[in-house]
């Protein structure tokens, strides 16, 4: 069993320039469990995310990773603990996905030691976990955008964190290869017990995969909790601007989201 | 067999294939090595009076060798070893840059670093009349100025690769005519300083010529060589780097500042040698592989680039041209090739 950590956003405000994006925002992410964070573009989901893994400092507030501030931890320290997989990261020309999974090991490593047997294991173990070890050898920039977003996640997975961020990580993918990414965070979870926060733009995925809904609108956290808490006219009309209807999906038994748009053909006239 | 030290397949296979990549490494660094080796013997071995290797050897160790104790130990020696070390130094500061800045185009001496540091070397030394120490501190000055500059105009919201290269050759071109202006000025039997200072040349290469360089190698390779790692995870993004450990600005500033200090002292010795350190890395690249650090291996292809390129600039036409017209040779098809690439590929530069 790996150790509950805590992490929380306390007051905290985020900004760009003269721009405000969070405004003293309290935010306590579950331990051990799988938490989404939904808004409409440009709420400053990415903001946080980013926030929370330190990429950005606070204008004021703080984000507390167990009692410390992220800030004041070390760089390679907080990457022990803590990992994230950005929007939109850069495959090096020509680098093999072994190669590129292993540089998930970094924060393990000590200056100039060399390659372990533990190093070899935690990429093989994150290569089987994400089902791309047959592609261990292959060039990244071969690979099709499902199988690349999956060797990302191992990378992620080898650096072997308790709490893992992902921006994003259904951006640009079809839906079976969506739900074949969700299912992997889902089971790592339940696995590992790896505490997990994405920020996801499709409310019904999110709703479907997460334990807690964070929903973000005017810089703060407008609601959280278990999706059937969060995911209901009144929040959508809040922080989407969008009326809609909220039935339960026959198959998973969470709450789908039927938007209701201003165009609304008569079934009769379809 | 005993299930305990039976290992698990799937490690097998990664430790295999790691170990296939290494091994490719490792043996095309021993044939460079051995290249550049030959290359090292022949342009002591090699002129217009060619003695056998034994003799070289003589030399070298400090015996007395009649005639060959000039040629080679005053001539030839200090010249095949001012190739060295420059070329290892364009090679190192050249693929620091392409990587750093993903961009092969990145580099330091199509960018306008190399050009800033020989437009200062040139100008302290024709119009300040400043030689030895005080031109290469003119030249680092130069460069992390040049590098500086360029990096604040192509700022917004982040730096872009493509933006950063073309206000780099617009930079290089301003560079270039300043050269141009300052050896105007200078009288005209320092014609063949000209040359040094527009395309690099290795003629009337001393001892004296050797230290600055030897020194700012054994303080700046070691430096990027510890930051191998981090330049390695750079590679990736800001955000996918800071997110494993790396103190990303600090690992920057020490990168460049290695690279320049390198890329610096060897103009200040022999002038911006044209495209070694934008051949260097893509060339390692190519023979090595992409598995583990691309210094080592861009500073081998460095140094036998110039070593050879010197060789065949000397002797292989009627007349002598200076190392820097060969290299010139060499890289700008290269260049353009890259360029159509680009073109082809609807990327950027």
């Amino acid at each position: 069993m790996i150790a509950a950590h805590t992490l929380k956003a306390k007051a905290l405000c985020l900004g760009y320039r003269d721009l405000l994006v969070i405004d003293a925002l309290e935010l306590v992410i579950p331990p051990g469990r799988l938490t989404a964070i939904v808004g409409a573009n440009a709420c400053g989901k990415s903001t946080l995310l980013r926030a929370m893994s330190r990429l950005l400092a606070p204008r004021s507030g703080e984000v507390v990773l167990d009692g410390k501030q992220v800030h004041r931890i070390p760089t390679k320290e907080l990457a022990r603990t803590l990992g994230l997989l950005p929007q939109t990261p850069i495959a090096p020309d020509g680098i093999t996905v072994a190669d590129l999974v292993g540089r998930g090991r970094s924060p393990h490593r000590r200056p100039l030691s060399r390659w372990s047997r533990a190093d070899d294991q935690a990429v093989a173990a994150a290569l089987e976990a994400t089902d791309t070890l047959d592609l261990a050898d292959r060039a990244v920039d071969e690979l099709s955008g499902g199988q690349r977003q999956r060797v990302w996640i191992a990378m992620a997975l080898a650096q072997e964190t308790d709490l893992l961020l992902l921006d994003e990580p259904t951006t640009f993918l079809d839906v079976a290869h969506q739900l074949e990414v969700l299912d992997l965070l889902a089971e790592l979870n339940r696995d590992r017990g790896t505490t997990i926060i994405m920020v996801l733009h499709d409310l019904n995925l999110a709703a479907r995969y997460a334990d807690h809904l964070v929903a973000i609108a005017g810089g703060r956290v407008h609601s959280a909790g278990p999706a059937e808490a969060v995911l209901t006219p009144a929040t959508i009309r809040a922080v989407f601007g969008v009326d809609s209807q909220v039935i339960v999906d026959p198959t998973s038994g969470r709450p789908l989201m039927l938007p209701i748009g201003r165009r609304r053909p008569s079934p009769a006239a379809a | 067999m005993t299930a305990p030290n039976r290992e698990r397949p799937a490690t097998a296979l990664v430790a295999l294939g790691r170990a296939r990549r290494q091994r490719r490494r490792r043996t095309a660094l021993i044939v460079l090595t051995a290249l550049a080796l030959a290359t090292f013997a022949a342009s002591l071995m090699v002129g217009q009076i060619s003695y056998p290797p034994d003799v070289v050897l003589d030399v070298i160790l400090g015996r007395e060798a009649p005639g060959a104790s000039f040629t080679v130990g005053r001539l030839r020696l200090p010249r095949a070893v001012l190739a060295v070390l420059t070329g290892a130094s364009f090679g190192i500061g050249g693929v620091t840059f392409q990587t750093m800045l993903r961009n092969p185009l990145a580099s330091p001496d199509i960018i306008g670093i190399s050009s800033g540091a020989s437009a200062a070397a040139a100008f302290a030394i024709v119009i300040l009349g400043l030689s030895g120490a005080a031109v290469s501190v003119v030249a680092i000055v130069a460069g992390l100025a040049v590098s500086l500059a360029i990096y604040l105009l192509s700022f917004r919201d982040g730096v872009a690769g493509t933006r950063l290269v073309l206000i780099g050759i617009g930079v290089a071109a301003m560079l270039d005519s300043v050269t141009a202006f300052v050896l105007d000025k200078a009288p005209q039997w320092r014609l063949q300083e000209a040359m040094r200072w527009l395309t690099g040349s290795l003629n009337g290469a001393s001892w004296g010529d050797v230290a600055p360089v030897l020194a700012a190698l054994v303080v700046f390779g070691p430096l990027l060589a510890g930051q191998a790692r981090n330049l390695s995870l750079l590679q990736l993004g800001d955000d996918a780097a800071s997110a494993l450990g790396v103190r990303t600005e600090r690992a920057r500033v020490l990168l460049i500042v290695a690279a320049v200090g390198l890329i610096a002292f060897a103009t200040s010795a022999a002038g911006p040698i044209a495209f070694v350190a934008f051949l260097s890395g893509p060339i390692a690249a190519r023979v090595v592989g992409r598995h583990g650090s691309p210094l080592a291996p861009a500073a081998l292809v460095g140094l036998t680039l110039v070593l050879a390129a010197d060789l065949v600039g000397q002797f292989a036409f009627g007349t002598r041209y200076p190392v820097g017209v060969v290299t010139g040779a060499l890289g700008a098809p290269y260049l353009v090739y890259l360029i159509i690439r680009a073109n082809r590929t609807g990327g950027s530069l």
